[in-house]
């Protein structure tokens, strides 16, 4: 893969102001701090981390969705245009959004059929008879039934809600998915037959794809690659049996072993501390405090991302201790 | 103005279920019954009196309705320039019909318009229509319609797009708080990183999917804008002549309410029965969609 | 916390009073030249110069503004054109005249509305509660103009046993007080109902009752102060039904309160008197709406405790 990353992120930063009435001077957030991230077109990066760390954030900011504070986004090689740019518009038909909850995703009041083609519609791609058929295909594609495009949302079952969601953004023929937690709000009994739909459709279509999930297991059948994030930072990267077998980062360590049935027997590390506020940031290294191998120079030094092999990227001052790999 | 007012439930598993709720009462029957009475006079009260209601007929002054000394002629007597009463009925009630649709259409797409253009600017347009509409709450309608009217004149489509201003701010409320939702609900962020422009996402989104509170909120708005209609031409202050509607058919007849009660019973009867139509179906209808889960 | 949620109430209020005398200012310069609106057509030309020179209508439209805020501030809200007092003098001596018939009319509001709304509340469904709510019905949907006549028309005209109008005797106040008070009392009852009714379907009432206590002693021990809040947010809502209601039956009776002197200015075209009578009344809502809310702030235990702290 020596061609030029369809997707290429650069130092993102994005924060929110809580505003807490007229009077008071409100909270700042900062709900992505300096994400890097470059993917391959035909590439599934699979983006990890408890609720909160920002994986949404990120996936707006990279489909440029929303504005940045800092940092750069490009997409095949060119700028991301501001949203209110002709071009940002345009650019709609090469990258699209999944989400995670398919009911309230679609518009409860639109057939599915017309939902499936409006992007057609939006960018009047082709001609009212091409377009009809185009969404039967799309149909097709996902597993409805052709029937099925006449139906109302809420006359289908989740699954085949995503399904046309999923339909709806394969429709202009993208690039570039990002899907934010696509299964997670389905039935456990369904969500495998879902990825596996998402799995092969990426196959087939050559998709880059960004995909954001909670679950490891989820992710790792379907990624190329894993990033790991904590507090609007990607703390560890690699190839997904890398991290998930061997993790680096003390971080991903607790989040593997928090997964049961990983298939190796290990000790679960309980982390320790409140769930991180994205308010008041720690200094030093964000995640020191609920660190179990932390030393006092996480307290203040910011690490940063390091390649620690050719494939792998993490961001820990203990990487490179012996002792850091007993712990592993 | 965080409000969100209770929404029907407009899900069409909720409409199989009102289709088995108990039989309709018979006074909303006859509540309905009115209301199509009335309709049909909007529309074809032209076609149903033999008389003009402008033609003076100064012989036959003040004559009392049949059944009270008087005859046929005048079903329900004449007036104080022999006009007929019952002719005069009817074109005012085509002419309040007339009114208040017109002013209850105006207000719904000036809210609903406001209310969309603040959800989706936010910043300073929120906060100015936010505070009209916090001004427009706060004040009682009929006394900014007085003003108006006494710096501005009168005359009918004046007064039309006067009441049209008239419960704009509900609408306006509604729209916002609704857009607002809707916008964190995900169908209008979905629809919005299609590509699609904000004229797609409020008209043929937003809008169908609010179209029902909205309706209701309309039907609420109607016999209030017919009794604003009716009290401010009642103070002569409304429809002028030589045109005539039940407020001002009220507010003339009372000079005449000891000699001829008649020419002001007949539309002040009009008036209350068609208010207390639209309240009991509105009522009604509330406490079905209350039911439905 | 109370102090900020009053200052908060506070700051909106002068808001909207910001707001009325902006808009008497607009609709006052749109509606045409202030000049030709207030003087006569045969003034001559140096007269009128002068006029807005001390008018300041020969300044930038913004500074005009300033100087008719400043104006306001100082009370000076113009001359009446129909018996050249001062607007603010003419339109003071009828306050007292109307509140003879607003005060009144709102306690029968509350006398009857709340003791009819917890009676079919406490009976929900029986005939007594149907019974008051279809007169409730029928209270507010009949304007107000339309029942003030009937009781003349029945009253004075058929029973000559009250005054069709005017004012000064306690038999002239009787009809129209009855007139006011009808539309506000059904609301009222029908509201009361309504929010009883919510509130004794809620959990908390439910456990009085399960330990035993009397139905009575639950609804009027526990109900009755929950579903104060929600009554007091609509009585502030009634007072402005009140006020336009008293345009109305003042034009029926010949009241010579403010509605009526305010229909007869209208009618005249006395702008300085108008707009002293919408700023009085925008006045009379901000002050009513503080009110309600500090009431408000009493009667909710949550703010109360918040003060406390
Ligand atoms: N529009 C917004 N306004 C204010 N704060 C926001 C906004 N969007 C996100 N945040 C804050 O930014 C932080 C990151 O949010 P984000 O939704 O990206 O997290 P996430 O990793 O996707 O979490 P989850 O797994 O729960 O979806 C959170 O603290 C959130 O409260
Ligand atoms: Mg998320």
């Amino acid at each position: 893969m020596n061609q030029t990353p369809i997707l290429q992120a650069d130092g993102l930063v994005r924060s929110y102001t809580l505003n807490r009435g007229v009077f008071s001077k409100g909270q700042t957030v900062n709900a992505v701090n300096g994400v890097s991230l470059t993917l391959n077109r035909g590439e599934t990066l699979g983006l990890v981390g408890e609720s909160g760390c920002g994986k949404s954030t990120t996936g707006r900011l990279l489909l440029g969705l929303e504005p940045l504070d800092r940092g750069s986004v490009r997409f095949a090689s060119e700028l991301m245009p501001d949203i209110k740019d002709p071009k940002w518009k345009t650019l709609r038909t090469r990258m699209q959004m999944v989400f995670q909850d398919p009911l309230s995703a679609l518009d409860r009041r639109w057939p599915i059929g017309a939902q499936i083609g409006e992007p057609l519609d939006i960018h009047r791609i082709g001609t009212k008879a091409e377009r009809l058929e185009r969404v039967q295909a799309l149909l097709a594609d996902v597993g409805l039934r052709p029937d099925q495009a006449n139906c109302h949302p809420h006359e289908l079952s989740g699954g085949q809600r995503q399904r046309a969601v999923l339909a709806r953004a394969l429709a202009s023929d993208p690039e570039l998915l990002v899907c934010d937690e696509p299964v997670s709000a389905l039935d456990v009994s369904i969500q495998a037959q879902v990825v596996n739909l998402f799995a092969e459709l990426q196959q087939k279509r050559q998709l880059a794809m960004v995909f954001i999930s909670h679950d490891l297991r989820v992710v790792r059948r379907i990624s190329h690659r894993i990033a790991v994030m904590y507090l609007g930072e990607i703390v560890e990267e690699g190839l997904p049996d890398e991290v998930l077998h061997s993790p680096l980062h003390p971080y991903t360590q607790a989040l593997v072993s928090a997964v049961p049935h990983t298939g190796r027997k290990q000790k679960r590390v309980v982390l320790q501390g409140d769930p991180p506020n994205p308010a008041s940031r720690p200094s030093g290294c964000t995640f020191h405090p609920r660190c179990p191998v932390a030393r006092p120079m996480c307290a203040e030094i910011v690490p940063a991302l390091r390649a620690a092999s050719a494939s792998r990227k993490v961001s820990c001052h203990l990487i490179d201790a012996p002792e850091q790999k007993e712990v592993a | 103005m965080t409000d969100i007012p209770a929404m029907p439930s407009t899900m069409p598993g909720a409409r199989k279920e009102t289709r088995r709720s108990p039989a309709v009462p018979l006074s909303i029957k006859l509540a309905f019954g009115w209301l199509v009475l009335m309709l049909l006079i909007g529309v074809f009260a032209s076609y149903l009196s033999i008389y003009d209601f402008k033609a003076l007929d100064l012989k036959a002054r003040l004559v009392p309705p049949l059944g009270f000394g008087g005859d046929t002629r005048h079903l329900l007597g004449t007036d104080e320039l022999g006009r007929d009463v019952l002719a005069r009925l009817l074109f005012s009630i085509q002419m309040s019909l007339l009114i208040a649709f017109g002013a209850t259409v105006i207000g719904a797409v000036l809210g609903t318009t406001l209310g969309f253009l603040s959800a989706h600017y936010r910043g300073w347009v929120e906060q100015i229509v936010l505070a009209c509409v916090d001004f427009q709450a706060s004040m009682p309608f009929l006394i900014l319609a007085l003003a108006v009217l006494a710096f501005f004149g009168n005359s009918l489509p004046l007064f039309v797009a006067l009441l049209g201003l008239h419960g704009w701010e509900r609408y306006a409320r509604i729209t916002r708080a609704l857009t607002l939702s809707a916008n964190s609900q995900g169908y209008i962020a979905a629809v919005r990183q299609l590509g699609a422009n904000p004229w797609r996402i409020y008209f043929r989104h937003v809008l169908p999917n609010i179209a029902s509170t909205l309706i209701v909120t309309m039907t609420i708005a109607f016999p209030e804008v017919i009794l604003l209609e009716s009290g401010l031409s009642f103070l002569g202050l409304g429809v002028q002549p030589p045109l005539t509607s039940l407020g001002n058919m009220v507010g003339y007849g009372r000079d005449y309410l000891t000699r001829a009660p008649w020419i002001l019973v007949a539309p002040a009867v009009v008036i209350s029965i068609s208010t207390l139509s639209i309240s009991l179906i509105g009522d009604w209808f509330r406490d079905r969609l209350d039911r439905t889960p | 916390m109370m102090v900020r949620f009053v200052s908060i109430r506070m700051a909106r209020g002068i808001v909207t009073l910001l707001l009325m005398v902006t808009f008497a200012f607009v609709v006052l310069r749109v509606s045409g030249d202030p000049v030709r609106s207030m003087l006569s057509p045969e003034t001559p030309a140096e007269a009128i110069a002068a006029f807005r020179k001390s008018w300041g209508l020969d300044q930038p439209i913004w500074i005009q503004y300033i100087r008719y805020l400043q104006a306001i501030l100082h009370g000076d809200l113009g001359q009446s054109v129909r018996d050249g007092r001062a607007a603010v003098v003419v339109v003071a001596e009828r306050i007292p005249v109307t509140l003879q018939l607003t005060v009144p009319a709102l306690m029968l509001n509350i006398a009857i509305g709340i003791p009819a709304g917890l009676m079919a509340a406490l009976r929900k469904n029986s005939l007594t509660d149907r019974i008051l709510m279809t007169s409730a019905i029928a209270g507010f949907t009949i304007p107000p103009f339309v029942l003030g006549l009937v009781l003349v028309l029945l009253f004075s005209v058929e029973l000559s046993w009250l005054p069709s109008g005017g004012s000064g005797t306690v038999a002239q106040m009787i009809l129209p007080v009855i007139t006011l008070g009808i539309g506000g009392a059904a609301v009222l009852a029908r509201f009361t109902r309504n929010a009883m009714l919510g509130v004794l379907g809620e959990a908390y009432v439910r456990t009085g009752s399960a330990k035993g206590v009397p139905w009575r002693r639950v609804v009027i021990n526990h109900a009755f102060p929950n579903a104060a809040i929600p009554i007091l947010t609509i009585i502030g809502f009634m007072i402005g039904n009140l006020i336009a209601g008293t345009v109305l039956v003042e034009s029926v009776f010949s009241w010579p309160g403010l509605g009526s002197l305010l229909v007869a200015s209208v009618l005249s075209r006395d702008l300085a008197v108008v707009q002293c009578i919408l700023l009085f009344v925008a006045g009379a809502m901000v002050l009513s709406n503080v009110l309600v809310d500090l009431l408000y702030g009493l009667l909710d235990p949550r703010l109360r405790s918040g003060a406390d702290k």
